[in-house]
């Protein structure tokens, strides 16, 4: 037990030190391009999507992965090409560069006809989409190992308990279907269990490989807009698709008194607009969550960098503050990926339970 | 900038997310679930035979105990009667032993008896044979005088009387 601890502790240590030293260089990096400190532009870089993963920067020579670009330009048609052919933004390939500044600033960017900057059909694997491939991948592997032992080991006739990570698993999966699932949705909790446990997992790994500051995790995927939005998506359709009769004729004919429905349809109007606030509700809140508990820590860490100029002592003191303080955000991270992903899921789970209303006679009963 | 939601990834999301979710919802999550739930049906079932499987023995028990306990009874009963059987048969025979001893001491006497009448008038024969000659001696032997005849005669009677007493 006590080696564990100590195993744990070191682990974190090991990550700290790893993410302070990957965010110190670039870091330097910044300072060498601008000679002062933009905490702001700092953190903001750090969490917007780049067409390269930068790595570290060793001495004078930037280590990359360079990410394949995919654009489809005005009349050059569908590119493919790696992002070191723009040379950290430097330089321009066949029409296209990376914007310096403006509206579509940090993002490639082409000259139409008549000069003016536009933005290309771009589905470049970014960052994002990088780490989101990795995490898909990791989420498809870690399942179907599990679906597959089951599939190799046990039968209807003659069950097994798996041991070890697949029995962990299990009682994961289990416990998300049992008690966040079936009593959210109800009765007919089965058929979008599939959906529910998928769109857990998805966000939790998904989470969990934000706050790994290796390379290829620690992008801020479920902190991305564009992420929750396709989640909050998914649920948005799986709500509307399976609600019942009676969820419709409740949203456009509710149980209120006549004036509010004729001739102003007041009731139908705000349960139609509650219809699309309750997944963007969704959206925002797992995006707002992780992109702030990422700039928590990316704030901590520049806190060493600033207090720099205010001589050594102050610089020892706040580095020490800093480390403990980022090792504590650290582990309330972890425990933020699991409640958002679970805020989420369960949420969704509601909203598909709502959806299945039962017609109003069945509901006095009880 | 951060909330705009860009195209590529969105692409990229929608398409990583859509094949997530349909591989693991068609090949994924149920079998996990649908295997898990056959345990724990296969675990309740199993709960339920043992269960039932206890009553039973349950019950067995009892019923043997039954069978024991009225074995026992039976047993008790039986050595009673074998008991009773006995105390009857020896006093039967013991009464048995008596009456045919004490009819066989009534033959023995009565032949006794019958040997002693016997005896008695076989005696008194030879007394009266005795008597008759004596008689006849006394008779041939000189009667003297009369009162040596009457001396004698007192001297039989008496002799008589006192053999016949």
């Amino acid at each position: 037990m006590n080696s564990r601890l100590k195993y744990i502790f070191v682990l974190v240590c090991l990550f700290v030190i790893g993410s302070t030293s990957s965010y110190a260089s670039s870091e330097e990096h910044s300072l060498e391009g601008e000679k002062s400190l933009n905490v702001k532009e700092l953190i903001l870089d750090h969490l917007a999507d780049s067409y390269q993963w930068h790595i570290t920067t060793w001495g004078d020579h930037q280590i990359v992965v360079s990410l394949p670009v995919i654009v489809k330009g005005e009349n050059s048609g569908w590119n493919v090409f790696s992002s070191a052919r723009f040379d950290h933004g430097h330089a321009a390939y066949k029409g296209f560069y990376i914007a310096q500044e403006g509206d579509y600033k940090g993002k490639i960017v082409e000259k139409n006809a008549s000069g003016e900057e536009i933005r290309p059909w771009d589905i470049s694997i970014t960052k994002n989409a990088f780490a989101l491939i990795v995490c898909s991948i990791i989420t498809l592997v870690l399942i179907m190992s599990v679906a597959g032992w089951y599939k190799k080991n046990s039968t209807a006739e003659n069950p097994k308990a798996p041991k070890g990570f697949i029995g962990f698993m299990e009682m994961f999966i289990m416990s998300v279907n049992d008690d966040i699932i079936k009593p959210c949705v109800g009765k007919n909790y089965k058929k979008f269990a599939p959906y529910l446990l998928t769109t857990f997992f998805f966000i939790f790994i998904n989470n969990i490989a934000g706050l790994i500051p290796i390379f290829p995790f620690g992008a801020t995927v479920t902190g991305n807009i564009a992420v929750t939005f396709v989640l909050a998506l998914f649920t948005l359709v799986i709500v509307n698709i399976f609600g019942t009769k009676e969820y419709w004729k409740e949203i456009f004919w509710p149980d209120v008194p006549t004036w509010l429905k004729i001739p102003i349809p007041i009731m139908p109007a705000i349960e139609l607009v509650g219809v699309f606030t309750k997944p963007f509700a969704l959206m925002i809140r797992l995006f707002a969550n992780i992109l702030a508990g990422h700039s928590i820590v990316l704030g901590l860490v520049c806190l060493i960098f600033v207090t720099v100029k205010l001589g050594t002592g102050i610089n020892a003191s706040m580095t020490v503050v800093s480390v403990v303080l980022t090792i504590f955000i650290s582990f309330v991270e972890i425990l933020v990926a699991y409640i958002q992903a679970y805020v989420f899921t369960m949420l969704s789970a509601v909203f598909i339970g709502l959806a299945q209303v039962e017609p109003h006679h069945a509901k006095k009963h009880d | 900038m951060l909330l705009q939601p860009e195209a590529g990834l969105l692409f990229w999301m929608f398409l990583s997310f859509g094949i997530v979710f349909a591989v693991l919802a068609k090949f994924g999550f149920p079998i996990i679930t649908k295997m898990v739930e056959d345990r724990n049906a296969y675990i309740e079932k199993s709960l339920d035979a043992a269960k039932e499987a206890n009553k039973q023995l349950a019950h067995i028990k009892e019923q043997s105990e039954a069978i024991l306990a009225s074995a026992r009874e039976e047993q008790v009963k039986i050595l009673k009667d074998a008991e009773s059987t006995r105390t009857r048969i020896i006093n039967e025979s013991k009464e048995l032993a008596r009456a045919e001893g004490l009819k066989e001491l009534e033959e023995l006497r009565k032949q006794m008896r019958l040997e002693k009448e016997d005896a008695i008038k076989d005696i008194r024969r030879q007394v009266a044979g005795l008597s008759v000659d004596i008689a006849e001696k006394i008779i041939r032997n000189n009667l003297n005088s009369n009162t040596e005849q009457m001396a004698m005669i007192d001297r039989l009677i008496d002799e008589s009387m006192v053999s016949k007493s």
